[in-house]
Formats: structure tokens, C-alpha cells, sequence
């Protein structure tokens, strides 16, 4: 390495370093605060959020469980956003796995499980995808900005599990919008019937299907020519359409298998926890996977990470809520916060790290609008 | 606009200027004085630190070190609103213009106050400039309409409307047809006449000599020295470069026995607003031929580049290469066809924060891994290979977002070139680069023109086109106007083209 | 014909919020800037607003309750939009990314103080803001009229203010300036950071209104949810409205009338069969089509979305 080179990957550290210990700094002054004010010690209270759960054996393994709609959803987010394609929908097109699944779990009363299964989450991919689908054509075929259109089939989804559910779906004895239990071979095995060691643990094969479904993703992403197309789809959209790669298709490949993802999430849910499906089959994992993905960088081992973070402070936020009188809430703020504040510490590392970039004005064109730091550039609408 | 003190009054004293960007001085501790009533010329290359030392007098760039003096008070300048009040103005390379505005809101941007916007007043304030300077704009034409001569003008009566003592142009001419750049002197001879200081940013030798009184000379962001303006070219470029001549040579003669490899007919297509921007154009290229496209930026250049990239579907007409039909194909398959495409954006053209070797194969991904795997020795050697080849000052995991101007461009030569494409379709070749990383790229240019490739090079360095051009031809608004081999291509006949002076009055000129 | 007035009325009152954040949401997108924090700055002014109404009647303000929380909420509003400045502006971050992290804060932060504040699950209620109704008695034109102060506010003054200042002030100007060519903004002086971040807190006050007017005028109380997508609803009515002031106002209009129709018709004879969720749906529908149908060529601000640096 030249000494230019070690200077500046030195000081490049150096500022990493820096930054890094700012934004723990700023997370631990705002939640603490938070805890603070909700009337707990802020070290008794980080203590039950984040590590308390991975104490207990059954703890550690609701983490695992609660974590598993995160880990689809983050990663169907992360694949997009990674391809520069915002899929806020992931809410929407989970709710329709979970239809499916539901809808499918109703008729398949003594069917064989190795093949209903397999029907479910392949059904669950399939509506996640088509609910993906239209703002995906609309982007594509008249660049009509996905933000929105993604965003607003969300109530458009509900909606249409609300009238399932008060309507062919009601529960026929009781008029409770619920749907009537899925039948026995729809239902996801526990992880608990091949491994006896996990007790009565919730946890089942969703969360192994999810973990095969990010190796996959990563592997794709980081090791093929396809991978290599959908990063440099998100990175430089025009430099890749120059160098002959097909932008238009390969975003709608890359909506259809976010909105898959989401789906077989919704899958997930129906059949491996809740057995039905109900108007809060999803407390808004589809937002919380943008959360998973951002904080990830959008990175497949950062999803892994990120959503189960999320999974220990979901259940950390819980019985901290019982031990400590703090409302669970506090879940969400602390979530919030350190979203918030690694998007910042990100994009001031961007910057720092741009002035070194930085050129002269009459070294021809200016650096172009900098890429940020944790999705790819921004697209331009044109 | 009033001047304090008379003429040859010290209007601006720099001193000690410096400014660094990392390893790189941009500036290094330059003196500059400029004077009531003269028009100061700062001459050098690109990359010599003048713009960089102007946008600091201007409040865009911060400088690491040094002071600024206004009519004999010091000034701390941190942003162009400093600038402004300290009675400075600057007319940017890349207009600074909101294009849907009109005129008079483009003028008062910044200057007016208050809780109404009182566009009376301000296109009085245009139209007086506007008497006063000699200088015709239409306060309430929209500014995207304007012609680029007239949104200059624009730009220079912002700036005086400000009543500002210095006045910065930078590289004014670079887009001007030559009597819209006689136009600008004149003008510019009025305002000192006033009593304005003037400085003006350029690399061209001949309009220095032209307009300047007096002319400083930078190099590697070093002040080299200061000379009256009629000081002798050779002398003046020779402060430019350390040697009296610069530029490549041609040695070899103008063979016409090639095939005519790229063959346009007929072409005509849209811009990027919908309206026409290529009418009717046709123009071959023959192995081992450099065809020049000569043209002020604006005239469809952009776009007969796009057009030949497959970045741009056409309206009429054909493009053959190697007698294959291209028009309206996509990139891919103009690349598989055998055209090689060096793009003006080299920015975007290339994905830059993706590592060096992964950039020089995105023009053929497949070649290492298909739907599987990529084969990553097979890239890091293919990378390592290249740097080498084409000198490329990089590793192969360099994010290309770190590289100079020069090795970016590099690596763009270098993707596209070792392919070895019979066609190549080049665009501002050695805009921004260095004098060494400019002479590097135009040698290669002449080297595959030596392999019989069929190159069409759009430049608007006249200098460069005479330079490496077998035959040139000149675009204006869109058609192709002139045509000319390289004994007939004089700058004059072809400024005249370029103006869209039609070939009946270039023959009389000649 | 009361069917026609109910609407009508119905129509201008559920516009309300679509209006004020309409408003918002066109300045801040002026200036280049998409702010998607305006779900959960809507959501926090309306807990916000509310919360320090219920204090304020608690401290014995009376009928001046909902105003103090009213100005609650601006103040919100001003520091979420500062926020979103300090996050976009001046640290450049991806505008998606911290507009959706700031809404996700923002809703945290608010359900925590929720639970805080009003730890007991009973619904509590404030005296809300009245109604005027000032053609009492005549009939259908007085069923239009009655609406709340907010309202009138929205459309009589608001609106025709907000498209003055865009349209006709140097603040106007130079926030145009910024949306379209933030770098010709610069060179003339203008101070781009500083702008952005007016436009942003502008918005932001604007949006955090949107929000207090369902919690302290029409509905007088707080629930989870409350916002119920609004928020995302404005972006699309920013779009489709080509960042106008009054068409961004006419699409609230539409969209209000097709929500307060979908609303009636629930309960009105020989339309009970359709699934009311259909009539819900409808209002999103509509938009993504109208989105849809605008086509191409959408005439973005200049610098949308693109952080300003000075190179």
C-alpha cells in the first residue's frame, strides 16, 4: 500500500471510529433518556430490553420466532432497495401470503403435508409477487414513482383481509372476524418435533426457510453475474443501462421477488404461529422490515443481524413492559432511535469521507451527487 | 454601478492563496492583482488551479490559506452572499441559470427582500442594465428558451446588476460560435471602459491574446507569472506547459482505401425535451479513419452520440456497421455489433462505486460466470492485466469513485478498447485531464486508427479535431453543414460553420 | 338533496388535514426535498396537539384548550421538519431512508408518550373545537357551511396564502430557485441550507395542523391509528397536484368527496350489500389510477431528491 493509500484508509478509520462512538453516544443519551423518563434505571432497563432475553433458554428462542417475519421481510426489502426499487408495500404483500396461505390451509383437510406445504409457500410467493406487481409495471413501463403506489395498496390490503374476514371468512359460530384454523398439514412444524431439545418452544421451520431464503439471496447477490446486474441497477442506473443491462426487467424481477418474500413472510405467520388469519395476523412487519433492511445496509448478513435485534428488543420490550411497569412502546423508540441515528452517522461518514473525493472544480465535471450510505444512489425521476 | 477611485486602482489583491483537496494542491500560495478598467486574463491547462482560485474569490470554494483584499479592505469570503457584498460577480462555466424561470426572475434571485415580489421593479432593473451595458436580453423570455449566447448575457447582467466591481468569467468562449464571442468582447471592452475589473478564465491562447491586457498564467496551481496580453504565444505557452508547443503531431498521411465501416443516413431524432435534435444527418466512417464532429455544445452532438450508443432511438433513418442495421438497437447489441463507446459522462457510464476490476467487465459480464458464479481470479487477473496495459494508476478493488479524472477516463478507455472494436464512437475524449492523461488518450486514438478501426470523435477542442482528424464535419442545430478533409479545415472556416454560416459563405470567406 | 349537502360538508371537513398537509408537502417538495416523515409528523401532531389541549382544559383554559394544543402541535411540526433538515440538509442522508425513519420515530415516539400520558385504556376526551355555523337555518347551504374554524382557515386563508407566497414573495422565489437548480440558487447568494430547512419546517408545522385538526376539532379525542395513512395519501396528492398549491387542494377535494361518499353509502338503503371495505378502498384506488393516468413526464422539481453540496 502507498503511504497516500495507508493515510487515508488510516484516517479513514480513524473518522469510522469516531462516528461509530458519536452515534452510540447519541443512542444511549436519547433512549436512556426515554427510560429515564418512563421511570426505570437506564441500565436496568437496557439490560431487559437487549440481554435478558438471550438469557433464558425459552426467551432466546422467542427471539428466534419473533424474529422470523422480520428476517423475510428485511430481506424482501433489502433486495429492493439494494436494487434502488423503494418497495414500501411489503406490509401489503404480506397480508396477501397470508390470505393465500389462510385460503389454502382451509381446504387441504387430510392432505399429505410434503405437499401442501410446499403448495402454501409457493401460493404465499405467488400473491406476494402479484400484489407487487402493478406498481412495478407502473414504475417500469411509465416511471411512475414506486414510493407511492407501493405505499397505498397497504389499506388497499387490509382492507380486503377485513372483508375476508367479515364476510366468507367470519368465524361461522361466533361472527368474530377470524378465519377458521388452517387444517392440520398446513400447519408449519415446530423446530421443537426434530429437535426435542427445544421443549415447548414456537419456533418452526419459517425461520430455517428464512435463513435459507438469505443464504440464497446473498449468494445471488454477491457471487453471480445476476447479483452483480441488480447492484449495478441501483448503484448507477444510467452506467448500467449504457453497459447493455436490461434496467427496466431486471427492476421488475427485482419487485416480484421482494414482493415473494413478503409473501411466503405472510405464509410464515399463518402457518407456523397463528393458525389463522386475523385482522392482526401482521402488527406492521412489512414497515418494521425497512427498519431491518436499513439498519442492515441492506446487506443479507446485516438483515440476519439487524432482525434479530429486532426480534430480542421486541421481546425484550415485552417483559421489560411486566418486570419494569415500562410500556412497550419504548420498543419502538428505541428502534426508531437507532434507525435515526445510523442513517445520520452514515451520511456524515459519506460526506467526510466524499471530501477526500472531492476534485478541483476545473478537473472537469464536479464529483457527481454522492451515492448515500446505506441504499444505493438515488434514482433520479426522469 | 459606481467605482471608487480610478482607473488601474487595485480592485482585488489575492495573496497567498492555497487550497488543498487531500494529497492534491490545487493552489499553492498564488498572488493575483486585479485592476479598474483591464480585462486580466488567467491562461493555463486544465487541472492549473484557475477556476479553483476564482470560485474561492467567489465564495463557492474555502480556502486553506491566504487573504483577499476589495478596494483595498480585507474580505472574508465563505460564500457567494460575501461575494456578492463585497462587490464581486461571476459568470460560471456551467450556467447558473433556473432554467423554467424567466429572465427577470433569474436576475432578482437572491436580491430581492421583502413580502412581495415586485417583478416590475425588476425588469426595470434588466432593461437599465440592459441600456446601460449594451447588452440585449428579453427580461420576460423563460430561460430555457434562450439561445446559450443569450443565457450568458443573462448571466452577466445578473451579475452587474449588483453593481459589482469585479466581474469572473469563467471559460466564457466554450460555448460561444465566434461572433458571439466578438460580441462578448466588446462588451466586456465597454464595461472596463467603466471602469469594471474583469477576470477571465480561459485555456485558449488566441482570445487571450485578444481581449487581455494584462495575463497571469498558472500551472500545477502555481502562479507562473504576469505579462501584458500581448505577449508572444509561444512565450505565453510555454508558461502554460514548460515547452513552446503542445498538442499531438500527426505524422501520418490520410488513407482512403478503408471500408466504410459506420455508415449514417438519413438520421433525424428527439432531444431530451421532445423537441428535434438531429435533422437529416448522414456521414460515414472508413477503416483506419478518424471523422471529426465539429459543433458548439448544444448542436445534437450529445445526441448523435447517443443515437450511435444505442442510448437513443431515432426518428428516420439507418445506421449500418459492418453493414448490420443499428438503429434503434440497444446498447447491447451495439456492443456486440463491434462499436466500442467512449461517453462524455464518464461519471455515469460507469458505476462508481463498484471496484475497478468489476467496472471492466460490465460490458461482458457473461464472459466470467453467466448465471453462475463469477469467476473472481479470472476477474482480479483480467483487472490487473488491464491497469498495466493502459497504465491505469489503480488496484483492481479501488472503488472507481476514488480515482482522478485521468484514470477514470482511463478505465473507460481501457473496458472499452481492449475489446478491440472496429467502430469506436468517442466523445470529449480529454475533457477535464490533465495535459499528460489528455496526450495519453489521443495517442491511443491515433494507435487504433493504426489498426484500422473507423473512429467518429465529437470534441469541441478545435484543436484536438485538426489535430487527429482524417475529415471533419460540422453539426449545427441538429444538420450536418459542412464537410471538409483536414487540408481544408482552417479554424476560421470552421468557426464560421459552426456559427451556421452556410457553405456559400464559408466559400466566399475561403 | 341533504344526501348531496351531507357530502359536500362531509367533503371540506375530511379535506381538512389532506389540505394542510397538502400544503406542507408541496413547500417542502419544492425546495427538492421529499419529506415521507409526513405520516408520522401528522400522527404527532394530532397525539401532541391533543395531549397538551387535555392539560391545558385541565389547567382551566376552557374553550382556549384546543388552541394552546394547537400551537403543541406546530411547534412539533417546526421541530420535525428541523429534523428532517439536520438529517437530508445537512448530513445528506437518503431522503426515503429518513423521512420513513423519521415517521417511524415519530409514531414510537408519540404511542410511548401515549401510554405515558394516558396510562389508563379508557378513551379520554377534551371539549373539542366548535363548529361555526354561520347560515344556521338555511337549509342546505347551512349544512355546507357548518364547518370547523380550521377549515375556514384551510380554505379561505391557508391556501390562497401559501400559493402568494410560493408564487409571488422572494421566500417563494428562492424556494423555487432551490427545488430547481440549487447550485444557480447558490451563486446568487442564496443560502441553500437555509432554505431547505424553512421549507421543511413550514411543512412541517403545516403537516403536524393536519394532523391536531382530527384530534382536536373533529373527533376530540386520541386513538391509535389515528392517521390512518393520510400521510402516504398526501404524497400522491403532491404528485398528481404537480406540486401546485391549488390543485394539490382540488385532489384533496376529490379524494375527501370519494372517502365521505364511500362513508354515506355504508348506511344508505340498496347499498348495504357492498363490502364497506370496497367503498374504503376505493379513495386509494382512485389515486393510484389517477397516478397512473398522468403518465409520463411528470414534471419533477429540478433537484428532487438530490442533496446540495457545494463541489
Amino acid at each position: 500500500m502507498t503511504l497516500e493509500a495507508r493515510r487515508a484508509a488510516e484516517s479513514r478509520l480513524g473518522r469510522g471510529s469516531i462516528i461509530a462512538v458519536g452515534a452510540v453516544i447519541t443512542v444511549l443519551a436519547v433512549t436512556g433518556g426515554a427510560f429515564v423518563i418512563a421511570g426505570a434505571s437506564p441500565l436496568e432497563a437496557y439490560y431487559a430490553y437487549f440481554i435478558e432475553p438471550l438469557t433464558r433458554e425459552f426467551t432466546f428462542l422467542s427471539v428466534l420466532t419473533k424474529a422470523t417475519p422480520l428476517l423475510f421481510a428485511g430481506a424482501a426489502v433489502a433486495i429492493a432497495f439494494r436494487a434502488g426499487y423503494w418497495n414500501i408495500g411489503a406490509e401489503g404483500q404480506l397480508l396477501m401470503g397470508a390470505v393465500a396461505a389462510a385460503g389454502i390451509g382451509q381446504v387441504v383437510e387430510g392432505w399429505p403435508a410434503f405437499v401442501v406445504l410446499p403448495i402454501m409457500v409457493a401460493a404465499g410467493a405467488l400473491a406476494g409477487a402479484a400484489w407487487a406487481l402493478a406498481p412495478a409495471l407502473l414504475r417500469v413501463r411509465m416511471g411512475i414513482d414506486e414510493v407511492v403506489t407501493t405505499l397505498l395498496l397497504n389499506p388497499v390490503a387490509l382492507l380486503l383481509v377485513q372483508a375476508l374476514l367479515h364476510g366468507p371468512w367470519a368465524d361461522p359460530e361466533t361472527g368474530f372476524p377470524e378465519s377458521p384454523r388452517i387444517a392440520e398439514p398446513a400447519e408449519f412444524p415446530g423446530l421443537a418435533t426434530f429437535l426435542t431439545f427445544l421443549g415447548t418452544s414456537r419456533l418452526h421451520i419459517g425461520f430455517v426457510v428464512a435463513l435459507v431464503i438469505i443464504g440464497v439471496a446473498w449468494w445471488v447477490l454477491t457471487r453471480t453475474a445476476t447479483g452483480l446486474r441488480v447492484r449495478a441497477v441501483g448503484l448507477s442506473p444510467h452506467g448500467a443501462r449504457f453497459v447493455g443491462i436490461k434496467v427496466e426487467r431486471t427492476l421488475l424481477r427485482v419487485a416480484l421477488v421482494s414482493g415473494a418474500i413478503a409473501g411466503v413472510a405472510g405464509v410464515s405467520e399463518v402457518a407456523g404461529i397463528q393458525f389463522r388469519l386475523t385482522e392482526g395476523v401482521s402488527p406492521g412487519f412489512g414497515y418494521t422490515g425497512i427498519v431491518v433492511a436499513m439498519l442492515g445496509g441492506l446487506t443479507m448478513p446485516g438483515v440476519v443481524v439487524a432482525g434479530l435485534l429486532l426480534g430480542d428488543l421486541g421481546v425484550g420490550a415485552q417483559t421489560a413492559g411486566r418486570s419494569l411497569q415500562i410500556p412497550s412502546q419504548l420498543g419502538e423508540v428505541v428502534q426508531g432511535t437507532l434507525l435515526l441515528v445510523i442513517i445520520a452517522a452514515v451520511a456524515i461518514y459519506r460526506w467526510r469521507s466524499s471530501r477526500e473525493e472531492e476534485r478541483p472544480a476545473d478537473e472537469g465535471e464536479p464529483p457527481p451527487d454522492e451515492p448515500e450510505g446505506l441504499p444505493p444512489a438515488e434514482r433520479s425521476p426522469t | 454601478m459606481t467605482s471608487s477611485g480610478g482607473q488601474g486602482d487595485l480592485a482585488a489583491e489575492l495573496r497567498g492563496i492555497t487550497k488543498r483537496y487531500g494529497d492534491l494542491v490545487a493552489n499553492a500560495a498564488v498572488d493575483l492583482d486585479l485592476r479598474r478598467g483591464e480585462v486580466h486574463a488567467l491562461l493555463g491547462e486544465n487541472g492549473a488551479g484557475k477556476t479553483t482560485l476564482m470560485r474561492i474569490l467567489y465564495g463557492l470554494t474555502r480556502l486553506d490559506g491566504g487573504t483577499i483584499r476589495i478596494d483595498g479592505r480585507w474580505v472574508a469570503i465563505h460564500s457567494p452572499r460575501d461575494a456578492i457584498r463585497a462587490g464581486v460577480g461571476m459568470v460560471t462555466q456551467h450556467f447558473s441559470l433556473v432554467q423554467p424561470m424567466t429572465v427577470t426572475e433569474n436576475v432578482i434571485l437572491g436580491r430581492a427582500s421583502g413580502a412581495r415580489l415586485d417583478l416590475a421593479a425588476g425588469r426595470r432593473t434588466v432593461e437599465v442594465a440592459s441600456q446601460r451595458f449594451g447588452i440585449a436580453v428579453r427580461p420576460d423570455a423563460v430561460v430555457e428558451t434562450l439561445s446559450v449566447g443569450e443565457q450568458q448575457r443573462v448571466e452577466i447582467i445578473k451579475a452587474l446588476a449588483r453593481d459589482c466591481r469585479v466581474l469572473i468569467l469563467d471559460e466564457p468562449t466554450a460555448v460561444l460560435v465566434p461572433h458571439e464571442a466578438e460580441a462578448l468582447f466588446e462588451t466586456l471592452r465597454r464595461l472596463v471602459a467603466d471602469g469594471l475589473a474583469v477576470a477571465f478564465i480561459s485555456h485558449k491562447l488566441g482570445e487571450v491574446r485578444a481581449i487581455s491586457d494584462r495575463v497571469s498564467v498558472m500551472r500545477h496551481g502555481r502562479m507562473v507569472g504576469t505579462v501584458p496580453g500581448d505577449t508572444a504565444e509561444r512565450e505565453l505557452a510555454r508558461m502554460m506547459v514548460g515547452r513552446p508547443t503542445f498538442g499531438v503531431d500527426r505524422q501520418e498521411a490520410i488513407r482512403d482505401d478503408g471500408e466504410a465501416l459506420l455508415q449514417v443516413h438519413g438520421v433525424s431524432a428527439h432531444g431530451a425535451h421532445g423537441l428535434r435534435s438531429l435533422d437529416d444527418v448522414s456521414l460515414d466512417v472508413h477503416a483506419g479513419e478518424i471523422l471529426g464532429v465539429a459543433g458548439v455544445s448544444g448542436n445534437g452532438q450529445t445526441e448523435l452520440a447517443e443515437v450511435l450508443s444505442g442510448m437513443r432511438p431515432v426518428t428516420a433513418g439507418s445506421v449500418l456497421v459492418d453493414g448490420r442495421e443499428l438503429a434503434d438497437a440497444g446498447p447491447e447489441e451495439v456492443m456486440v455489433a463491434g462499436v466500442g463507446r467512449i461517453p462524455e459522462d464518464r461519471h455515469a457510464s460507469l458505476v462508481l462505486d463498484l471496484p475497478v476490476s468489476l467496472n471492466l467487465i460490465l460490458e461482458h459480464i457473461d464472459d466470467f460466470g453467466g448465471a453462475r458464479r463469477l469467476d473472481r481470479r479470472r476477474i482480479d487477473e483480467h483487472a490487473r492485466e488491464l491497469i498495466e496495459r493502459f497504465q491505469i494508476k489503480a488496484h483492481p478493488h479501488d472503488r472507481v469513485a476514488t480515482l482522478s479524472g485521468g484514470n477514470i477516463q482511463k478505465v473507460l478507455l481501457a473496458r472499452v478498447l481492449s475489446r478491440d472494436p472496429r467502430v469506436i464512437i468517442v466523445s470529449q475524449p480529454t475533457r477535464g485531464l490533465d495535459v499528460g492523461a489528455s496526450e495519453y488518450v489521443r495517442e491511443e486514438l491515433l494507435v487504433r486508427r493504426g489498426k484500422r478501426a473507423a473512429i467518429l470523435l465529437i470534441s469541441e477542442d478545435l484543436d484536438e479535431l485538426l489535430a487527429l482528424s482524417d475529415r471533419i464535419i460540422v453539426l449545427y442545430e441538429g444538420r450536418v453543414v459542412g464537410r471538409l478533409d483536414n487540408v481544408e479545415a482552417h479554424p476560421e472556416r470552421l468557426g464560421l460553420l459552426m456559427a451556421g454560416r452556410g457553405v456559400a459563405e464559408t466559400e466566399a470567406a475561403a | 338533496m341533504t344526501f348531496v349537502a351531507d357530502i359536500i360538508a362531509a367533503t371540506f371537513r375530511n379535506a381538512t388535514p389532506l389540505v394542510y398537509g397538502s400544503v406542507g408537502e408541496t413547500y417542502t417538495e419544492r425546495a427538492g426535498i421529499l419529506n415521507l416523515g409526513i405520516e408520522g409528523t401528522m400522527y404527532a401532531g394530532a397525539f401532541f396537539g391533543f395531549a397538551i389541549a387535555y392539560h391545558a382544559e385541565a389547567a382551566g383554559a376552557g374553550p382556549a384548550a384546543p388552541w394552546v394544543g394547537l400551537l403543541g402541535a406546530i411547534l412539533v411540526g417546526l421541530m420535525a421538519g428541523a429534523l428532517m433538515g439536520l438529517l437530508t440538509v445537512s448530513f445528506g442522508a437518503n431522503q426515503h431512508v429518513s423521512g420513513l425513519g423519521l415517521t417511524i420515530v415519530l409514531i414510537g415516539v408519540s404511542e410511548f408518550a401515549n401510554r405515558l400520558v394516558f396510562p389508563d385504556t379508557t378513551l379520554v376526551r377534551i371539549e373539542p373545537m366548535p363548529l361555526l355555523d354561520p347560515l344556521a337555518g338555511l337549509g342546505e347551504l347551512g349544512t355546507v357551511a357548518n364547518q370547523y374554524g380550521l377549515t375556514y382557515l384551510a380554505f379561505l386563508v391557508i391556501v390562497p396564502l401559501a400559493w402568494y407566497v410560493l408564487g409571488r414573495t422572494p421566500l417563494g422565489l428562492s424556494i423555487r430557485a432551490v427545488g430547481e437548480n440549487p447550485e444557480a440558487a447558490d451563486v446568487a447568494g442564496i443560502d441553500v441550507f437555509r432554505i431547505r430547512y424553512v421549507a421543511l419546517m413550514i411543512g412541517g408545522a403545516f403537516m403536524a395542523v393536519g394532523g391536531a385538526f382530527i384530534t382536536l376539532a373533529m373527533l376530540g379525542t386520541f386513538t391509535l391509528d389515528i392517521i390512518a395513512g393520510r400521510g402516504w395519501v398526501v404524497i400522491a396528492l403532491v404528485i398528481f397536484g404537480r406540486w401546485r398549491i391549488f390543485r394539490g387542494v382540488l385532489g384533496a377535494l376529490v379524494f375527501a368527496a370519494l372517502f365521505s361518499l364511500g362513508l354515506r353509502l355504508r348506511i344508505t338503503p340498496g347499498f348495504e350489500d357492498i363490502p364497506n371495505e370496497i367503498m374504503l378502498a376505493l379513495p386509494y384506488v382512485v389515486v393510484i389510477v389517477a397516478l397512473a393516468l398522468s403518465g409520463r413526464n411528470v414534471p419533477y422539481p429540478g433537484a428532487y431528491l438530490k442533496a446540495y453540496r457545494r463541489s
